[in-house]
């Protein structure tokens, strides 16, 4: 992305850099970015507490936390392929990875439960199911990110063929 | 869980996802290395905040209502699984497979260890 120079810029010619939403002022620390991740957030945490009270854990394994962390990797790896297949991170492609991804996706799925129960799993005389729960989650949320970057980009080449 | 409270503790995520950016994005001003530092960091000391909080609440020594909104509230909207799962998988699509490795099995060992610390923490300052 290249704008005109204007005449009393030196570095007009080199490109913007899109680490800055305005001038002088980084991406992650502009009015509009906070907004659009405040209510990303707040919509993914919302739909996180509304499933982990709909499902309770079994054997003391959090199986709705389990499931919202893959399905969370899962759509984050679709929502960034395919924006990145539509172009360079900047204007609504930005916006809506900032709601939608570091947002939504970001406060829909923890780290936080998924390490502190782990840890009284294994504190509490359960240490082969933390195990499993921890390494499943890893392992499983990582095919999951493979499988939604897998999705976009196959989705991708269907439409450009067409 | 009353609707005030269900709200709070989405609004205290969205709070947590905000924080979330700032630090990401200051860590990645200061460090620019293929390692993705921010979310390590954050997991790490958000798992720490929520073992902490859960103990004080198992103890008694905080109400209940105060850990869902600090813990699976502000520490789950802060914390996030899905950008470390995709940072490991880019690593592994740059064969950086140490790094990835690290940021896989290496941040669940250390938020795992931060999250029982906190337990600690709780532990002795309840008493």
């Amino acid at each position: 992305m290249t704008t005109p120079a204007p005449a009393h810029d030196p570095h007009g010619e080199l490109p913007v850099d899109s680490d800055l939403a305005a001038p002088g002022r980084p991406v992650h620390l502009a009015g509009s970015s906070i907004l659009l991740v405040l209510v990303g957030g707040t919509a993914g945490t919302a739909a996180r507490e509304a499933l982990s009270l709909a499902m309770p854990a079994v054997g003391g394994i959090p199986v709705a936390i389990f499931l919202i962390n893959i399905v969370g990797a899962l759509f984050l790896g679709v929502l960034l392929e395919a924006l990145s297949r539509r172009g360079p991170d900047v204007g609504r492609r930005r916006s809506l990875r900032l709601l939608l991804g570091t947002g939504f996706a970001g406060g829909f799925t923890t780290y936080s439960a998924l390490a502190v129960d782990t840890g009284l799993l294994l504190t509490g005389g359960h240490a082969a199911a933390g195990v499993g729960y921890a390494l499943a989650t890893i392992a499983v949320g990582a095919l999951a990110t493979v499988a939604g970057i897998a999705l976009a980009a196959a989705r991708h080449r269907k439409q450009a063929i067409r | 869980m009353t609707p005030l409270l269900f709200v709070a503790l989405s609004l205290a995520g969205g709070v947590g996802a905000v924080l979330r950016l700032i630090v990401d994005g200051a860590i990645k001003t200061r460090a620019r290395g293929a390692f993705p530092l921010g979310t390590l960091i954050i997991n790490v000391s958000g798992s720490l905040v929520l073992g902490f909080v859960t103990q004080l609440a198992l103890s008694g020594s905080l109400d209940d209502a105060w850990r869902l909104v600090i813990g699976t509230g502000l520490c789950g909207g802060f914390t996030t699984f899905s950008t470390a799962s995709f940072e490991t998988v880019r690593l592994v699509q740059q064969r950086r497979y140490a790094l990835a490795s690290v940021n896989a099995v290496g941040m669940l060992v250390a938020a795992v260890a931060a999250g029982l610390f906190g337990i600690v923490l709780g532990r002795l300052i309840s008493g």
